[in-house]
């Protein structure tokens, strides 16, 4: 199948390239670094989740969150590294030889979503290191580490469109992370979404983002004590709402961004 | 009149060629490598392409010339299935462009305005890259990046990052790529824009090596220097449109005849000089005083111009320069636009569109 080779050398070239800037992987690491260490002794005493206003208790729900947040991070990188490729005349090159249409977008999501990976395995030591625990068995936890790269791969999608709509990666690096700060921050991350104002509890308890990190605190066992799950149906189920949503995003920008790809002028 | 158009193979793989039977009164027009006709762009409201007709026969170069947002690159794109016309029609290689995209870019190698390789991957692996893309196995386009890199007198930099490439490497790196498949029908936009003269030269005596083994090749130039050496048939191009058609003679002609050009060696020669080219002169004779030099124009070429050494000599006028001067690509530019060749101040031809 040349869908497959052509994505598959794609994504080569663009693992290839991660290799020789290894900044980008080490920049990349900084924010969510900085972010477990300011929740977890900044605000960390002052926050309470569920019943608990213990400093461990929040430590172990805000993980998820900040997973969740880590991942979705890769719309910028893929947004912006396409962005480039367009700007460089390598999308004309691409769309001028006989290959499969999606592959260039598809290698180059791969790719970052095995960034993505090493991105989390490095957090989730860091985590370890300030006291972040699982309790739930190994196939739970991996099964939450799964629909984060799920997420993940889901929006280095949105990423991949919006990279080929702005004209310098510049622009698609900061349209990649705008969206990103309310997306993340009105949801379950940070603090328990029952604590807020009622609209923003609605946006926050539908929000894909929130059924991921719901689904990853019951997964890794960190839901606080006394802690209660919203009424709203992505937070009483939120794996399947965790799938459903990634799926969803995948489908409609995967088509999109295609689509794009197709009559993509630099 | 009914103008049936056959689509013909040029050296192709992959064609399929089934002839059908003609009656005997259909005018039968065979287009060449490269066919374009009444192609349309428009941009918003500017129109980039404004009717282009092209016709390339197999194993020659076009070279189209024009200054910046003429319209070059967007007729370039449109040919290589980036860019899909308003309208008009294209064949490239026997190959509908609009129809046959996919089979068209197997036969197609694109050259493009920017050195358009992966600046972190090496000369080796954007070259076996490009081999893969092509639906080479792995291990072919390893050996044909090796045979290029070698040809492209790359071999010694074959694996270190395209980064580290001098701006004329780069342009050869991205010309290697396009030449990954030996495409029967090339594309280069604006091949040298930007390289010094050293690495220019360099490059015209690769195309040139390219086109003596058959390869069609339509290449976009602001430099009348670089279509006047390069290209059997000239199109200028200026708003969307060619505006001549013609190899570099026909169009010098276009612009008038020939003159002669004397430069004596003594400022009391330009009178008698003077009277003997009125002599042989088909025109007014113009002095330029302070460079002490005389034109006219003429017929009878090289034969006149022995007569009119000749003469001189017999008369004891000394020169220090004397020839047969044909106009430039730069006149015949300004004969037919009206305006010189310049570039326009718009970015490199990013959008062709700017007028």
């Amino acid at each position: 199948m040349s869908a497959i080779n052509d994505s598959a050398v794609i994504a080569r070239r663009n693992l290839i390239r991660m290799g020789r800037i290894p900044e980008m992987l080490i920049f990349g690491l900084i924010q969510p670094i900085m972010f477990v260490v300011l929740f977890t002794y900044v605000f960390g005493g002052s926050i309470q989740v569920g019943s608990s206003t213990s400093t461990q208790a929040y430590r172990e729900f805000l993980m998820a969150g900040i997973f969740a947040q880590t991942v979705t991070f890769a719309t910028a990188g893929a947004g912006a590294g396409i962005a480039d490729d367009m700007h460089k005349g390598l999308i004309d090159r691409f769309r001028s030889l006989p290959m499969a249409r999606g592959a260039v977008l598809t290698g180059r999501t791969l790719a970052d979503l095995v960034q993505t990976a090493l991105t989390l395995v490095v957090l989730a030591v860091v985590a370890v290191i300030v006291g972040w625990r699982t309790h739930e068995n190994a196939g739970k936890v991996l099964a939450g580490f799964g629909l984060l790269l799920l997420l993940g791969y889901a929006f280095s999608w949105i990423g991949a469109l919006i990279g080929l709509s702005v004209r310098t990666p510049e622009a698609a690096t900061s349209g990649g992370l705008i969206w990103l700060f309310p997306l993340t921050f009105i949801s379950n991350a940070f603090v328990d979404a029952n604590q807020m104002p009622t609209f923003l509890r609605h946006i926050a308890e539908w929000n894909p983002f929130s059924a991921t990190v719901q689904a990853c605190r019951e997964l890794f066992g960190n839901l606080p004590p006394g802690f209660k799950a919203p009424d709203a149906w992505p937070m009483q189920h939120p794996v399947w709402a965790s799938l459903i949503w990634s799926v969803l995003i995948i489908a409609f920008f995967r088509t999109l961004a295609v689509r794009k790809y197709r009559s993509a002028t630099a | 009149m009914v103008c049936l158009v056959i689509p013909l193979a040029s050296g192709m793989r992959s064609a399929n060629l089934g002839f059908p039977n003609f009656p005997d009164d259909v005018e039968i027009h065979m287009p060449g490598a490269i066919y374009a006709e009444g192609l349309v762009k428009t941009f918003g409201d500017v129109r980039a392409l404004d009717g282009v007709d092209l016709d390339v026969p197999e194993g020659t170069v076009l070279g189209l010339l024009g200054p910046n947002g003429a319209g070059k690159t967007t007729t370039v794109r449109c040919l290589t299935t980036l860019l899909r016309p308003d309208s008009g029609k294209a064949v490239v290689a026997g190959l509908d462009v609009l129809r046959q995209p996919d089979a068209v870019r197997r036969s197609i190698g694109l050259s493009g305005q920017f050195a358009a390789v992966d600046e972190y991957l090496t000369g080796r692996e954007n070259l076996q890259m490009v081999g893969q893309l092509y639906q080479m196995k792995a291990k072919d386009a390893k050996a044909r990046a090796m045979e290029l890199l070698e040809q492209f007198d790359l071999a010694d930099a074959a694996d270190r990052p395209a980064k580290t490439y001098s701006g004329g490497m780069r342009r050869r790196l991205d010309l290697a790529a396009a030449l990954v498949v030996s495409p029967p029908v090339m594309f280069m936009d604006e091949p040298t824009t930007g390289l010094d003269p050293r690495n220019r030269q360099l490059l015209w005596e690769v195309i040139k090596r390219l086109v003596s083994g058959g390869t069609t090749l339509l290449l976009t130039t602001q430099y009348l220097e670089e279509a006047d050496h390069l290209a059997h048939e000239i199109a200028v191009v200026d708003h969307g449109r060619v505006i001549a058609k013609g190899t570099s003679d026909q169009l010098k002609a276009r612009t008038g005849g020939e003159r002669v050009e004397v430069v004596v060696h003594e400022r009391d020669d330009i009178q008698p000089a003077s009277e003997v080219l009125s002599g042989f002169g088909k025109g007014e004779t113009t002095v330029e005083d302070h460079m002490r030099k005389l034109t006219v124009p003429v017929t009878g070429g090289a034969k006149l111009l022995a007569e009119v050494i000749r003469e001189l000599d017999s008369r004891g006028i000394e020169i220090d320069d004397i020839g047969l001067r044909r106009p430039t690509l730069d006149d015949v530019f300004l004969s037919l636009t009206g305006h010189v060749a310049e570039a326009k101040s718009e970015e490199n031809g990013k959008e062709e569109t700017a007028k």
